[in-house]
This record gives structure tokens, C-alpha cells and sequence, in this order.
């Protein structure tokens, strides 16, 4: 065979006067990128099999080590960056759809960096979180447009629909076991149980071991309808359709058969080693009715006491699709922009297919709105929240809550080198060889996310208390409290904010 | 033109209700408004009575702000296609008022043609002639009451519309202290739906989310004003969904999850009931309100107390007042006088007395 065009994507730079030989880096890399030459007591690094995952630089006691983004040779190109030609030069060597993992690393426009928020001056106190109460309080599920109340009894006519309540309005997404370690999912769950609020099973069944913690678990009902069990849907406090995903609109899954191990099968009820395929549509859904008859099934099969969410993708025509979907009877509509993240997509749709969750949210609360039926679905959205100051702009732009997925793994240890599709994870996430999964201990990985929540909450609080808010659903839909900066006035439009600089 | 843009606005807000029922004349508020003179700068003023046209008490009287009588053929024509104008006058006004740059004030007295909701159609003609009518503007539309306001300080703005010949069982009065000039009338408080007035003291916070909370049930804000919201969020709470004006203040001025945690069932699940379902409806940031409705009147603080609202009351009148002293000037023998609670309600009707407290069941007093 031919060399390969292919040239190494990291330069490894290993400082010798530090270097102790120690070869924690040869026993850490899982790329198998480090070696040691006993003869005469060195080193050596292939860069080509590097995919910049960071784990030697980290564990290198003695700091020795440095992987920086190799300097290509080439003559610059502005047309023809080196990414382009790396993928171009793998498919002629394979002939193959080149894969990719995490979200959408193209520079498109990022909204919430183009959002600034509000906070009060004299004619309105700003609120001190460290004395006053600051409710971030949530509850997902359909609400009423109005009571039928027994005024003089005080006695509730009306019967609510289930709801999921959580201490802050940010849930962990859909990450299957299988796409990630068993010991990944045991942190988020039990992290989620912690803190209060729900993570998602994602497509891959749950493992037995979880029943315990159903009440912080939504179960997902995905194409493959792998796990699909009376058991499954009973232990769940809700139940997810998932019809797409945003880091690969219109596309199914594919679990490779070699991850499907004796625990991967009996969770996903399929045989140790078979390929675990989720087909790109619901072959019973073609159409929203059909999408309606599968949300009243689950409904029936779980006597109408779980909340019923459809997850889609935010594709052009997301905001009819998600009206849609809300006159189907869905409970929460949970909206997964161009950044979310994956375990495995091919690259060409993750990079090109869909639209911002920005822009997507924005057009769904308003649409659900001008056609008065905001209130009967909850919007989660997902795809690309980084910190607490987007979950702030997506729940002023009119969200009920937002699914975290790369910030959580991220959390765990995770330096997004993209590369979860080869199962070859150092850190232990996104892999199931038992001695890189043991690399994460689910104590300190739950506690790491416990974390990151609770700083969340704080600084969340602290911004609604400069807004003069002490209370979520205040903020909730209101654009008043956003204003755009560098945007043209088309793109504010969409998001429904005004420029700053203006007034009220 | 109008002023598009909403202006925050620190105030003065006081009420005075006759719980017996017997009429209190116009100069009784206008003295309570004189004594908070500093609260207010003399860009807004206003008041509404409520019982004052005996003679007119079947029908609604539309009290119309005209920038120019050219726009008034238009307002008519819209009027007569569901009303028969039974009587129409100009509102009389003191020609030698201090007050000098003044719009045109119009009185119709309106009977509904048709048997159909009537309230509904009251609100559906005042959302068009506010929305269609350029220069037009219904600033009140109840029955046997009626809106006074304009720009200028509060006392000044009741000498000018006369208030001393009118008697009415219930009064509210706004001054308005603008942190940006304006120089409509139609933006000065009270704002009035129907039967319901409300003078607001504050900022809101949520005002965002208010006004998108009310375009879902079709109400469009024309204003930009705070205020504007809050008298649509009691046309639809209090009117259409039937919600008793005791317990508004479990829903603009909701209590926290630790003390509806805190209650014992079915209060608590009455409460989470409430917040689940008007979460749009809730008032956040710094607002004391007084609201005038048919055969009573109301205070209420936010959440937190951030701003002032006193209550009290003698044998017969029951009062409100964003201080002390105004209370003090018009009734010198009180039974009580106390500030409000946060989130509290205050409240008095015709025949039944005064009420309050933060939780449904308030205590009579």
C-alpha cells in the first residue's frame, strides 16, 4: 500500500531535561502514540496517531510533555484550509464517510456571544442574592391557560398534568451507555439525583442498575427502540421521542458491534457483538399524526402520569414542526441546535445540517406563542451551552430549560479532541475498554458535576438578581432583558431582541 | 405623535374607599395627593372615580383623550357599530387652570346594541380605537366610573378636570415622577379596562415576558407602558378567568417555593396550582399598586417590599397611600393604620369591611 498523505495533526514536543522516563505517558495513551526504547532508555512519540486529547500533557509528572497543533507547510490557502484537505486526502485513501464526534466545530455565528444582558440602576433595585431569596426553581411539562378553582373552598378543580420539577432549569442530555462508559453514566445519574434535576438515558435502554435513580431519569424511545421495556418506561419519571438530534439532522445511529458488550447487550436487548442500528425515521412515524399515535401509546402505557417530550432537531422549518408536535400531545418539545454534540456522526452532516438553537428557539417561542399554545409544552433546547450565562440567554429568548451534554462530559474530563467515535477514549467517557473506563471514578466524577452545577446556580441567581428578578419565570421569554451586539438588524429581528443602545 | 417608548417611573399612589357606601367628594383625594407633592414631578397625574355618574349608571361611559377632534367622526363610527351613544359631553374643565397645553376630553355614554358579551365587546372597541384610531384614545370604559388624568402635578391635574363637583364611594390618584419626559397625556395613570383602574408605583422587572404572557390570550399592548399590563392582566384574570381580587396578590405578587413548601395541604398544592399556571402573570421588581374595581379597592406590594404602601382605616373609609402622611391629612381618626406586608393584599369592599393578608383565607379585621 502506498504511504499515506496523511500528516499528524499534533506536534509533540517532549522537553528531555525533564523527562524522567517514567513511561506514564506510553501506559496512558490508548492511541498507542508514546513508546519506550529500553536499549537505550528513550522515548518516542508517533505523532500521526495523536488526536490532541491532552492526557499525557496532563498526567506527565514533570511536566516534560506539550501537544500543540502542528504548523502545516503548506502554502496558505484561504479556500483550502488544512482541515479540508486532511478529510479530502482520508477519502481517497478509504473511500469512506470520514466521522466525527462532539458538535459542530465551524465558525458560525454563535448568538448567545452576540447577546448582552440587562441589569437594573436606581429607577429599579437590583436584588442581592446573599439577602433575598432567588428562585430558579423549574417545572417542565404542559400548563394550563387557566384554573377552574372552588374560590370559596379553595378547592382545585383542575387536574395538573405531570410535571418534572427540577432545582435549577438544567438537565444532563441524551448520552446512551454504550456511546459513553458505564462509569460516565453512573456520574451524571447520580450527580442529576444530587443536585435535583433529570439527566437522559439516550438511546440505548438502561441499564438495571439505574432503576433506582428513575425518578432523575428520562428515557428515551428512539428509533432503534433499543430497551424498550414496560419495566423501562415504569421506572422513568419521563419519557423522550427522540426524532432527531441536532449534530445529525435526518440521520440514524450506529453502535458498532465490537462495543456491544455482555452489559451493552443485555441494556440494549440485542446479542453481545451485533451492530446496534437506529434507523434515520421512527418506521412507524411518517407523518405528525403518526407522531401523535406513538405520544398517546406511551401516554397509555404509562396511565398518563409521565410528562411526554419529542426531541427534534432545529432544521429551517423547526418552529411549524415544533408547533406541530405540541398539538400531538407533546409535553415538552426539546430542540437540539447545529452544535449539539455526539458520540459518532458523519462529519459532512454534523458540520452542515441544521440551524443555530439561537435562532431556533427564538422562532419556536414566538411561533408557539402567536398561536397561543406556549403554555402546553415546555421548550428544553440543547446544542452548545457553555456556561451559565447561556442558560440565562436561552431562558430570557424564551426557554423552559436547557440539556447540557459537552459541558457535563467536559466536567468529567473531557478536552473535546472529537475523536468519541473510536472508542478509544483516554478519559474514560466516551469508551468501554474496561481499563480506560476505570480511569474515571464516578464519585469524583458525580462531585466534579455536582459542581459545576451548583457554581451554575450561583452565578445564575447572581445575574437575575442584577435584573432586578427573583424569580425564573420572569425572566422566561422576556427578550426585554437581551439586547443584540454585532448583529445586522435581520438577524435581531429573528431573535426578537432590540440593539444595544436602545431603551425599552 | 405618541410617545412609543415605555418609561419607568417612580410615583405617588393613594385611595380612598367608603365601605358604607356614602359618597366622598373629589377634593378628599386631591388633598391626599397635595401632601406627596415631592413623590411626584409634574409630568403625570391622574385619578379615577368610581360611583360617580348615578345618572348614568347602566351604561358605559367611555372617556375618550383626543390629540385633535378630526379623529373623532372615526371614534363615533367605531363606537355606534355595537353602541348606541345615549349621551355625549365634553368633560368640563377649569379654564383658568395652571395647566395650559391640554388635549380634548370627550364623555360618551354608551348602551350596547346587541344582548351578546357585552364586557367582551366593551374590550374589543377600546383595543380598536386605541390600535386604528390615530389621536384617539378611551383612557376609561367602566360603568358609573371614570378616568381624570393628564400631564402635570396630581393636584393640579384634579383642579383641572373638577373633581371637587363629583361624589363618588371610591377613589384612586396617581402622581408620576418619569425618569424620562413625556409630554402625552394618555401615559399617566390610572390605566382602565371596564370596571377595572389600577395606579402603579414601580418598575417591572418582567415586563418583558408580562406583555408576551398577554398577546397568548389576545390582549395587544399599545402603550409601552408598565401599567398597561397590569390593567390587562386584571381585565383577564379578574374578569375572564373569574379570579376573586383577594387573591391577585398569590398571583402578581406569588409567595417562594419555601413557604408554599412550607404549607400544609391542599394549600400547597393550591399555591404550586397557581404559580405553575401564571407564571407570565407574575409582577417582578419594585411595584406597589392600588387597583379600583366595581364595589371595592385593593393594595398590593411585590414580592420583597421595594416600594411603600400603607393601610388604614376609620369607621367608615378605608384608605391607601404610598406614605403615611396622605392618610393622615384626609381622615385624622384612624383605627388603624399599618404598613403593608410584602406580597400582601389589602382590602376593602362596599358592605363587607376591609381584609388582609398574604394568604387566601385573610383575616376580617
Amino acid at each position: 500500500m502506498a504511504k499515506s498523505l496523511l500528516f499528524p495533526e499534533f506536534k509533540i514536543e517532549r522537553d528531555a531535561k525533564r523527562c524522567i522516563a517514567c513511561q506514564v505517558c506510553v501506559r496512558q495513551c490508548a492511541n498507542a502514540v508514546h513508546s519506550y526504547e529500553e536499549d537505550d532508555d528513550t522515548l518516542w512519540s508517533e505523532e500521526e496517531r495523536c488526536v490532541g486529547c491532552q492526557r499525557c500533557v496532563t498526567l506527565c509528572p514533570t511536566g516534560a510533555l506539550e501537544v500543540r497543533r502542528r504548523e502545516v507547510g503548506f502554502r496558505e490557502n484561504a479556500n483550502w484550509e488544512p482541515a479540508f484537505l486532511h478529510r479530502l486526502y482520508k477519502q481517497a485513501e478509504t473511500g469512506g464517510i470520514v466521522l466525527a464526534s462532539m458538535g459542530c466545530d465551524r465558525p458560525y455565528t454563535i448568538y448567545w456571544d452576540h447577546l448582552l444582558l440587562n441589569a437594573s440602576q436606581v429607577t429599579n433595585p437590583s436584588i442581592d442574592p446573599l439577602r433575598e431569596p432567588i428562585e430558579i426553581r423549574t417545572f417542565l411539562g404542559r400548563k394550563e391557560a387557566s384554573l377552574d378553582v372552588d374560590w370559596e373552598n379553595l378547592s382545585l378543580k383542575t387536574k395538573l398534568a405531570p410535571q418534572l420539577e427540577l432545582s435549577l432549569p438544567v438537565l444532563f442530555s441524551a448520552m446512551s451507555y454504550g456511546s459513553i462508559s458505564y462509569n460516565a453514566f453512573r456520574s451524571i445519574v447520580e450527580a442529576a439525583q444530587e443536585i435535583g434535576t433529570l439527566c437522559n438515558s439516550g438511546e440505548g435502554g438502561l441499564h438495571p442498575d439505574f432503576y433506582s435513580f428513575g425518578e432523575h431519569i428520562i428515557v428515551q424511545v428512539a428509533s432503534g427502540r433499543f430497551g424498550v421495556t414496560p419495566e423501562y418506561l415504569g421506572v422513568a419519571k419521563a419519557i423522550e421521542i427522540k426524532i432527531g438530534q441536532g449534530a445529525k439532522p435526518g440521520i440514524g445511529g450506529h453502535l458498532p458491534g465490537e462495543k456491544v458488550s455482555p452489559e451493552i447487550s443485555r441494556t440494549r436487548r440485542i446479542p453481545v457483538g451485533s451492530d446496534a442500528i437506529s434507523p434515520a425515521p421512527h418506521h412507524d412515524i411518517y407523518s405528525i399524526e403518526d407522531l401523535e399515535r406513538l405520544v398517546f401509546a406511551i401516554k397509555e402505557a404509562t396511565g398518563y402520569r409521565k410528562p411526554v417530550s419529542v426531541k427534534i432537531a432545529a432544521v429551517h422549518n423547526v418552529a411549524a414542526i415544533a408547533s406541530g408536535c405540541v398539538r400531538a400531545g407533546a409535553d415538552i418539545v426539546a430542540i437540539d441546535g447545529i452544535r449539539g454534540g455526539t458520540g459518532a456522526a458523519p462529519q459532512v452532516i454534523r458540520d452542515n445540517v441544521g440551524i443555530p438553537i439561537e435562532l431556533a428557539l427564538a422562532q419556536v417561542d414566538e411561533r408557539l406563542r402567536r398561536e397561543g399554545i406556549r403554555h402546553r409544552a415546555s421548550i428544553v433546547v440543547a446544542g452548545g451551552i457553555r456556561s451559565s450565562s447561556d442558560v440565562i440567554k436561552a431562558i430570557a429568548l424564551g426557554a423552559d430549560a436547557v440539556y447540557v451534554g459537552t459541558a457535563a462530559l467536559l466536567a468529567l474530563g473531557c478536552h473535546l479532541c472529537q475523536k468519541c467515535y473510536t472508542g478509544r477514549c483516554n478519559w474514560g467517557i466516551a469508551t468501554q475498554d474496561p481499563l480506560l473506563t476505570k480511569r474515571l471514578n464516578p464519585r469524583i466524577g458525580k462531585r466534579r458535576l455536582v459542581n459545576l452545577m451548583r457554581a451554575w446556580a450561583l452565578e445564575m441567581k447572581e445575574i437575575l438578581g442584577g435584573m432586578g428578578i427573583n424569580a425564573i419565570e420572569s425572566l422566561r421569554g422576556n427578550r426585554e432583558q437581551l439586547r443584540a451586539v454585532g448583529l445586522r438588524e435581520e438577524e435581531a429581528r429573528l431573535l426578537g431582541v432590540k440593539m444595544a443602545g436602545e431603551g425599552w | 405623535m405618541r410617545e412609543r417608548e415605555r418609561i419607568p417611573s417612580g410615583c405617588a399612589v393613594a385611595g380612598v374607599l367608603s365601605w358604607t357606601g356614602q359618597p366622598v367628594g373629589g377634593e378628599t383625594i386631591i388633598r391626599a395627593m397635595r401632601v406627596m407633592h415631592e413623590r411626584s414631578n409634574g409630568l403625570g397625574g391622574g385619578f379615577a372615580g368610581y360611583g360617580i355618574y348615578p345618572d348614568f349608571a347602566e351604561l358605559y361611559a367611555f372617556h375618550l383623550l383626543y390629540d385633535s377632534l378630526e379623529s373623532a367622526d372615526d371614534v363615533e363610527a367605531i363606537l355606534q357599530k355595537n353602541f348606541v351613544i345615549e349621551h355625549q359631553e365634553a368633560i368640563p374643565f377649569w379654564e383658568h387652570s395652571p395647566i395650559t397645553d391640554y388635549p380634548v376630553f370627550i364623555r360618551y355614554f354608551l348602551r350596547p346594541r346587541g344582548s351578546e358579551d357585552e364586557e367582551e365587546l366593551v374590550v374589543q372597541t377600546v383595543m380598536t380605537v386605541n390600535a386604528r384610531v390615530e389621536g384617539a384614545y378611551v383612557i376609561s370604559s367602566g360603568k358609573n366610573m371614570g378616568v381624570f388624568k393628564g400631564v402635570g402635578y396630581p393636584e393640579d391635574i384634579g383642579e383641572f378636570f373638577r373633581l371637587d363637583e363629583y361624589q363618588g364611594y371610591c377613589w384612586i390618584a396617581h402622581g408620576r415622577f418619569p425618569t424620562n419626559s413625556v409630554g402625552w397625556w394618555g401615559g399617566a395613570h390610572p390605566f382602565n379596562l371596564l370596571n377595572f383602574s389600577v395606579v402603579h408605583n414601580g418598575e417591572l422587572s418582567s415586563y418583558g415576558i408580562n406583555r408576551r404572557y398577554l398577546e397568548n390570550f389576545g390582549y395587544f399592548c399599545t402603550l409601552q407602558t408598565d401599567t398597561e399590563v397590569i390593567a390587562y392582566l386584571l381585565d383577564l384574570l379578574l374578569r375572564r378567568h373569574k379570579v376573586p381580587p383577594a387573591m391577585l396578590g398569590a398571583i402578581f405578587a406569588s409567595p417562594f417555593w419555601s413557604e408554599i413548601d412550607a404549607m400544609e395541604e391542599p394549600q400547597r398544592s393550591f399555591y404550586k396550582a397557581i404559580r405553575l399556571t401564571y407564571g407570565g402573570a407574575l409582577l417582578n421588581g419594585p411595584f406597589s399598586i392600588i387597583v379600583g374595581f366595581e364595589g371595592g379597592m385593593l393594595g398590593l406590594v411585590d414580592r420583597i417590599k421595594l416600594r411603600p404602601m400603607v393601610g388604614g382605616w376609620d369607621k367608615d373609609t378605608f384608605y391607601l397611600a404610598s406614605e403615611e402622611s396622605a392618610i393622615r391629612e384626609i381622615a385624622p381618626h384612624l383605627n388603624e393604620i399599618r404598613a403593608l406586608k410584602a406580597g400582601e393584599v389589602m382590602i376593602g369592599t362596599v358592605k363587607e369591611g376591609v381584609y388582609h393578608g398574604q394568604e387566601f383565607a385573610v383575616s376580617r379585621i
